[in-house]
């Protein structure tokens, strides 16, 4: 069953124009489609600037798309009303500690969904409260505290309880444990991985650590300058990645016992967004490119058994 | 609330404005049950009695009232008009800030140029069109005052609501399904809440000077009756015979405005999260060094030697031991690792080395640290700054902060050059290019003039590196350099450091949190929990037979590329406190090792000088 679905999807931001000055146009995000099932979770990779965040914020309705659909369990949602969106899907924040409001208590932050998504009565409130905290392991005594008496990975684990109070079939995780240290980041991810099927959710994973992304997702999207390169299952696409991009980035993390070498040796910058270059936007750095990549952007095109990519020249 | 109230009056002279402005408002809430002769009756034939005569103690005015009675009332009268007149302006001008910011775009756009507008009257000219369109009369100059202060609050309270409009928590209380009112109300009022608080404290002694200007200039409060505006107003013709009459009313100007504002100062200072943190008070420019034990003996190892150094931080009654007896030694052209997580005090050890940890709250309690046999802790401020960037350099996390905004990067590595180099411009500037092409920015003779907003972030990061070669360096600290960096710069980045230490011989200090990295980059190195090292050795030799349980459990909580999707091991608990340190081995709580005998006393070192481990249930045994 396909818990989400999104066509053409695309966000263009309007910035400069001064008084003499023409306004240009970003394209975060290029039209894009995908599906997501039921139960699934889909891990997006890119580096800064790559579109993810601005993928994702759209996603939940913080930010209205410039073209394109949203679909959750088969129901329409385009006009971005956070409200709206907020019983079906929920965000979880990169920084645990800033998503709290620093003057309310954890008690108040936990009923804000219940309250306005759901409009419960406060004996309903305090059960469901109670019955979420015990599955993300928090203490009910931590209700009555504020958000900077707790440590980074308590303060993850309370995003992550006031984002299921919402009871949302799916959740966007965006880089929910790169504020955290590596003790604790697996700690969340754990926890993580056992609601998603103690309440039947999916996830959409944004992180820029691959190796994470690897760890709990079924099928990973990479992007890159705004449009998916390459699309498959968690196992191939860094095993056996097909776009010089995927490729790229594989090489780049580093591993224990893997001599020092610079993987790419050509300009590394991205590529201007106010003025991108026509074809392939990673032609720039591509080791593969040739004149048909500058000429004519690639579409995402099946690549293998289970595998897309968007590239003139894949990797075998 | 204690805490306010207490660093409140710890300045003083707001202590002093307090208590005289209480003794006023006091005065004056009890004006009506004391004693007093009624100030609007006239009687021509006491008129401009002295101070201190019979049954007048402050005398009479022009018309024989009693001034003492004129007085009280008056300052009743003046002190309400000037706190309406402030809370009036507060709410109107606050809620004008907080929507104009909230909503931004063009609802801001148009809000604040209409603010901007009323600004740029002089205000007393407008408050003298408002009175003329409205007539005179106090309630009139009240709105007056209040409307030409709307745009001081809504200026402020916009600037503080645009930086929390942008946070995190407002897009959580919107996707928790709550409307705009409700954030307005709920999310972002308790948060600019106290910048309200002190703009009001700060203003209200201005609003009753204004008002009691608007009365003297006869627009505000009408006779009879009184406040302190028209009082001085009234006594002005006989300035010169009488001036008792406007003396006691303009000695009450003054004690009010003077206690207003001094006790307003103080709200600010006591309320401001960054006064409170001390964030203001300048650091020194060398860490504080107050060594209790005896100075270590030299030991002659390494090029750089860090001795038994204990860095503590002290914050109130708090004691945070950030470094705890860590000995460390660095060869010529060596790279050594320092791995841990964040409060593990790595970073700490690293500062400490050339004295830049701030102080306060920092101060280095014992220890040594030796570069070539001299000691860094005892050397005097000049010859340590001679040394660093010259023999040690640094190289931070974020590129974007320890560059400066506002100068070229060229003429920042021109600068870092000549601090210890007199050489000419010329000269200089050629050396900055070089720099620049060492560190692989390609058109280097172009990138000299950018400024570095206009680099992309690891192209700084680059330019961080050339600035630490600038002297060169025999040792250089890099802490955490690539965490800010994404995966494919971060592999140059690395690529760029381990030639070019490899090409100049430089011996590197890594800091990290990444074993990735560590096995790349490091020969030795050395994992710290707690403020101590809790294992050292041969990177190889740790990496494959880690012996303490920490570097083992810390190992497999890092995911590794090629390993598919699963369950992820985990440390249960969380690092500790390094103010509440328990006593024995500080892992102790979250080990599953742990006995009885980890709960105690000092636990040492085992091991041979290559590899040794502060453990006494090693993983593996150490010869």
């Amino acid at each position: 069953m396909t818990a989400l679905k999104v066509t053409d999807l695309s966000k263009t931001f309007v910035v400069g124009g001064g008084l003499l000055r023409k306004p240009g146009a970003v394209r975060a995000v290029r039209p894009m489609s995908f599906e997501v099932a039921t139960g699934e979770t889909l891990g997006i990779v890119g580096e800064s600037g790559c579109g993810k965040s601005t993928l994702a914020r759209m996603l939940v309705g913080l930010n209205a798309p410039t073209t394109g659909q949203i679909e959750i369990a088969g129901k329409p949602l385009d006009n971005a009303d956070p409200a709206a969106f907020g019983k079906l899907i929920q965000y979880v924040f990169q920084d645990p500690v800033s998503s709290l409001n620093p003057r309310k208590s954890i008690r108040q932050i936990m009923e804000a969904p219940l309250k306005w998504l759901h409009r419960m009565d406060r004996a309903a409130r305090t059960a469901r409260i109670a019955e979420i905290f015990a599955s993300v392991n928090l203490r009910e005594e931590f209700l009555d505290r504020y958000p900077h008496e707790f440590s980074g990975g308590q303060a993850q684990r309370i995003g992550v309880a006031r984002a299921l109070a919402a009871a949302p079939r799916i959740m966007v995780l965006d880089e929910p444990v790169s504020a955290l240290d590596v003790s604790v980041q697996a700690q969340v991810l754990n926890l993580l991985a056992d609601l998603r099927g103690q309440f039947d959710l999916t996830y959409l994973f944004i992180s820029h650590d691959l190796a994470v992304v690897e760890a709990v997702s079924d099928r990973i999207m990479v992007l890159y300058f705004g449009a998916v390169v390459e699309i498959g299952p968690a196992r191939e696409v860094f095993k056996t990645p097909r776009h010089p991009y995927t490729k790229l980035l594989a090489d780049s993390a580093p591993v224990v016992g893997r001599p020092l070498t610079a993987p790419e040796q050509k300009d590394s910058e991205l590529p201007d967004p106010l003025n991108p270059p026509p074809g392939c936007a990673f032609a720039g750095r591509c080791p593969r490119a040739t004149d048909i990549c500058v000429k004519v952007e690639p579409d995402l095109r099946p690549l293998g058994e289970h595998q897309l990519a968007a590239c003139h020249h894949p990797l075998d | 609330m204690t805490t306010f109230l207490k660093l409140l009056f710890r300045n003083r002279l707001a202590a002093l404005g307090a208590v005289v402005l209480g003794a006023i408002v006091l005065l004056a809430l009890v004006t009506p049950l004391l004693p007093l002769a009624d100030p609007d009756v006239t009687a021509t034939g006491d008129r401009f009695m002295r101070p201190f005569t019979e049954g007048h103690l402050l005398g009479t005015d022009h018309l024989g009232r009693d001034l003492l009675s004129r007085l009280l009332w008056g300052t009743r009268l003046s002190l309400a008009v000037g706190i309406a007149a402030a809370l009036v302006a507060g709410t109107i001008g606050s809620a004008i800030g907080i929507v104009a910011g909230y909503f931004g775009g063009r609802i801001d756009n148009v809000i604040m140029r209409g603010v901007d507008m009323l600004m740029a009257f002089p205000y007393i000219l407008l408050a003298l069109a408002i009175v003329a369109a409205l007539g005179p009369g106090l309630l009139n100059a009240l709105i007056a005052v209040a409307a030409v202060n709307i745009p001081f609050f809504a200026r402020n309270i916009r600037g503080v609501t645009v930086g929390l409009a942008g946070r995190e928590f407002i897009d959580a209380a919107r996707l928790a399904g709550m409307g705009h009112g409700r954030i307005i109300l709920t999310e972002l009022l308790p948060n600019v809440a106290s910048t309200i608080v002190i703009a009001m404290s700060t203003t209200v002694g201005w609003m009753i000077l204004e008002t009691a200007g608007l009365s003297f200039l006869g627009l505000g409060s009408q006779p009879p009756v009184a406040d302190l505006g028209s009082m001085l107003g009234e006594a002005r013709a006989a300035l010169i015979t009488n001036p008792h009459t406007s003396v006691v009313p303009g000695v009450m100007i003054f004690l009010i405005v003077m206690s207003i504002n001094l006790l307003g100062d103080g709200v600010r200072d006591a309320l401001d999260p960054r006064l409170r943190s001390g964030a203001l008070t300048r650091p020194r420019a060398v860490t504080l060094v107050d060594r209790k034990g005896q100075v270590p003996e030299a030991d002659q190892k390494g090029l750089l030697n860090i001795q038994s150094l204990e860095t503590q931080f002290h914050v109130g009654p708090r004691i945070f031991r950030a470094v705890n007896e860590v000995s460390l030694h660095l060869n010529p052209g060596e790279a050594l690792g320092i791995i841990g997580e964040s409060g593990s005090g790595k970073s700490v050890t690293a500062l400490s080395v050339m004295g830049l940890v701030a102080s306060p709250p920092g101060v280095i309690t014992g220890g040594a640290v030796r570069y070539a046999g001299e000691d860094l802790l005892s050397a005097d401020y000049r010859s340590l700054r001679q040394k660093r960037g010259n023999n040690v350099a640094y190289i931070f996390q974020d590129p974007l902060s320890t560059l400066h905004p506002l100068y070229r990067v060229g003429d920042q590595l021109t600068e870092a050059i000549q601090a210890h180099h007199a050489v000419p411009d010329a000269t200089a500037r050629a050396r900055a290019v070089e720099l620049l092409k060492d560190v692989r920015i390609p058109n280097a003779e172009a990138r000299v003039r950018d400024y570095p907003h206009q680099l992309s972030g690891g192209m700084r990061q680059r330019v961080g590196i050339a600035m630490a070669l600038a002297n060169d360096p025999d040792v250089i600290i890099a802490d955490e350099p690539t965490t800010a960096l994404d995966v494919t710069v971060q592999a140059q980045i690395l690529a760029l450091l381990d030639d070019l230490r490899r090409d100049r011989g430089l011996a590197i200090i890594f800091i990290t949190h990444d074993f990735g990295v560590v096995g790349q980059l490091c020969d030795r190195v050395a994992v710290m929990y707690g403020g101590r090292i809790v294992e050292e050795g041969p990177t190889a030799t740790i990496l494959s037979h880690p012996a303490h349980p920490y570097t083992k459990k810390l190992m497999a909580c890092v995911p590794e590329l090629g390993g598919g999707k699963r369950e992820l091991a985990a440390i249960p608990g969380l690092p500790p406190v390094v103010s509440d340190l328990p006593p024995g081995c500080a892992f102790a709580p979250r080990c599953d090792k742990a006995t009885e005998a980890c709960r105690v006393g000092e636990i040492g070192f085992t091991g041979s000088d290559t590899h040794r481990v502060r453990c006494i249930h090693p993983e593996e045994v150490l010869a």
